[in-house]
């Protein structure tokens, strides 16, 4: 296999500007050199490469977006560009770097005060500290405003009481952001590790997100200090302004799944013969699957640049992002499986990358939003009627 | 504190889809993404660590038309402090002494300690214009370095000789040196040293063209290997044809 040179049918690099290809060499680089010859034997091991997060930080990918505490401002085209590249390596990869800077960073960026800046971004942003966000509960994920966690104040302090579950990096994490229904609505909390009442376990047997921690929190009586609540939003808008960040990461970042399994795929057709001596590649069934694939790779590749440029003008809404990362999670999928299947028997095993990201976009299909409901979302907008209330 | 220049090149990308231009002359360039010579990779990297350990600064310089300025933007974002730009359209015309004129007089004011770069490019693979460069600016020169020290005013290096052996050698600075690949860990550029590069002193010159006997090189074909059939009928007896078609099979095609 030669190393990844992306895929581009549609000249789109010709819309990206000198910084936006620079931006995405180092993350392209960085995913050949440090974590392709790795991920492999932490998918099957089910660990996450802790050894990569200090690279992370050092190279500016945690927080790449947003300003200040040390980090990069990269416009949002950049940013997902990133989280292509990362995608590309493995889904657990980028939902670290998509947690961190997205649901961790982000709100403490937006939403927190100037101790908690200072305490917390430019230590998450080194990769120094880790981070987890705490919104769904085991009875509770597409329909968040039900929520059972509460804080109840106590004098001076918070005391949370309520499970948390399905969290990204949850057990790894030095901070977390958990969101509890309190007597003004749903705020924000940062829980550190170690406090008491505060615990994680991590959910074993997954078969997909292998390289990832996902764990469950409890809540028992855990007092916080008042300075713990994130002071600059309350109602289910802050977690799910943190949620549009992520998704649209995540609209970009299965687009890297997908280019590995179809440039596997495409390169393994041409070299797998069978009939006649002659690549299967040259059957026709073939070359209509690769068809199929590169042409939903590039629309995908357009429907994220173009909603990469409305955010960096400020026009990208949610029910755009749900839109981004409904279909390109859902093609990204369709094209592991069609992937899989053009690599036979061969594809089943880890010698390709295709299985694993096909068991990684299973995940990504659901978390963030399910199809579903980001389906729910546009017939919301075409119709104005809320289907899911 | 040194003053190190990095002489890099923008070449092809090494997985590049070839075709031969209409003209019969050269590659189609619209085909073509572009990327860092590989050892001129591995020379900056040098050159910048050795700027870390004693402190100084890192200049890269580079030949080519307005393309090359995304190759010299990535080795700022790396870490170079600043660039000179040559701009020279015709590189496929210059030859190693006319490019390695156009450096010279570019850094003729620049006096630096030491000079880096690859020792070879991946497209032309001429590796001729760092010590030709050397030559014209006076300066002493080794090649196919794989490791330098810097020793006060002296150093010293690790040469890559044939079949695994390794040579050490000491010389004065200021020098040229011309770095094999593979040597060193190449850095990430970073998003911060990215968003720095921008803010970076790129100072561009218009080149000359290359006049002299010697300087300028023209292509006179491009094409790709041919595979050709040739088909030999053998007359006469059975028997004589046969042995000749043995003859043939065993010592011209050797598949017997």
């Amino acid at each position: 296999m030669q190393s990844f040179r992306g895929v581009d049918y549609l000249l789109i690099d010709s819309q990206l500007d000198s910084q936006e290809h620079l931006v995405r060499q180092t993350a392209r680089e960085f995913v050949e050199g440090a974590v392709i010859p790795v991920i492999r034997d932490a998918y099957r091991e089910g660990r996450f490469p802790t050894q990569l997060i200090p690279e992370l930080g050092r190279l500016g990918f945690l927080g790449a977006n947003l300003e200040g505490y040390g980090c990069a401002g990269m416009s949002n085209v950049e940013y997902g560009l990133i989280m292509q590249e990362l995608e590309r390596g493995d889904s657990g990869l980028r939902s670290f770097v998509s947690v961190q800077g997205a649901l961790v960073m982000y709100p403490i960026w937006k939403y927190g005060s100037d101790d908690q800046k200072n305490r917390w971004l430019p230590a998450l942003h080194k990769g120094e500290a880790v981070g987890c966000f705490g919104l769904t509960e085991p009875d509770f994920g597409s329909n968040p405003a039900a929520m059972r966690t509460t804080a109840a104040r106590d004098g001076a302090d918070w005391v949370l009481n309520g499970e948390k579950t399905w969290i990204t990096n949850g057990s790894s994490a030095d901070v977390s952001l958990v969101w509890a229904r309190t007597d003004s609505g749903i705020r924000g909390f940062l829980v550190e590790k170690g406090t008491r009442g505060y615990a994680t376990s991590d959910i074993h047997g997954k078969m997909s997100m292998r390289a990832s921690v996902t764990s469950s929190l409890s809540f028992a009586d855990c007092r916080v200090p008042g300075a713990a609540l994130l002071p600059g939003v309350s109602g289910l808008k802050g977690p799910l302004s943190c949620l549009s960040q992520a998704r649209y990461g995540i609209g970009w970042g299965v687009i890297g799944a997908a280019m590995d399994c179809y440039e596997t795929a495409r390169q393994y057709t041409m070299l797998r013969k069978q009939f006649d001596d002659r690549p299967i590649a040259s059957h026709q069934l073939v070359q209509e699957k690769l068809a199929d694939m590169i042409t939903e790779i590039t629309k995908a590749q357009l429907l994220a640049l173009h909603a990469g440029r409305l955010k960096d003008q400020g026009k990208l809404e949610p029910a755009h992002i749900s839109m981004l990362k409904r279909n390109n999670a859902a093609i990204a999928l369709d094209i592991a499986r069609a992937s899989r299947d053009l690599l036979g028997a061969n594809g089943v095993t880890d010698e390709y990358p295709i299985m694993r990201h096909l068991c990684n976009l299973e995940t990504v299909k659901t978390y963030e939003g399910t199809d579903h409901i980001h389906a729910l979302v546009i017939g919301e907008r075409v119709t104005g009627i809320a289907a899911y209330r | 504190m040194m003053k190190i220049v990095v002489v890099i090149k923008q070449v092809p990308a090494r997985d590049s889809f070839l075709r031969v231009d209409p003209g019969g002359a050269w590659i189609q360039e619209s085909d073509l993404n572009y990327e860092i010579n590989e050892p001129d990779a591995y020379a900056l990297e040098a050159g910048l660590q050795l700027k870390e350990k004693s402190g100084g600064e890192v200049v890269v310089v580079s030949t080519g038309p307005a393309r090359v300025a995304s190759t010299i933007r990535e080795a700022l974002a790396k870490g170079a402090d600043r660039a000179i730009h040559i701009e020279q359209e015709d590189v496929a015309g210059a030859g190693p002494l006319a490019t390695a004129r156009v450096i010279a007089s570019a850094l003729e004011t620049e006096k630096p300690d030491l000079i880096l770069t690859g020792l070879q490019s991946d497209d032309f693979g001429y590796g001729q214009t760092g010590v030709i460069l050397a030559e014209l600016m006076g300066l002493p020169h080794a090649t196919i370095i794989m490791n330098v020290e810097v020793n006060g005013a002296s150093l010293r290096l690790k040469r890559e000789l044939e079949n695994g052996y390794f040579q050490h050698v000491e010389m004065p600075l200021p020098a040229l040196l011309t770095m094999q690949s593979g040597s060193n860990k190449l850095r990430y550029a970073t998003l911060m040293g990215i968003k720095k590069a921008k803010t970076k002193e790129v100072r561009t010159i218009a080149g000359v063209q290359p006049e002299g006997a010697g300087t300028s090189i023209r292509i006179e074909r491009v094409y790709m290997p041919g595979s050709s059939k040739q088909s030999q009928i053998f007359d006469g007896p059975p028997r004589e044809a046969a042995a000749k078609l043995v003859e043939k099979l065993k010592f011209e095609a050797r598949v017997l």
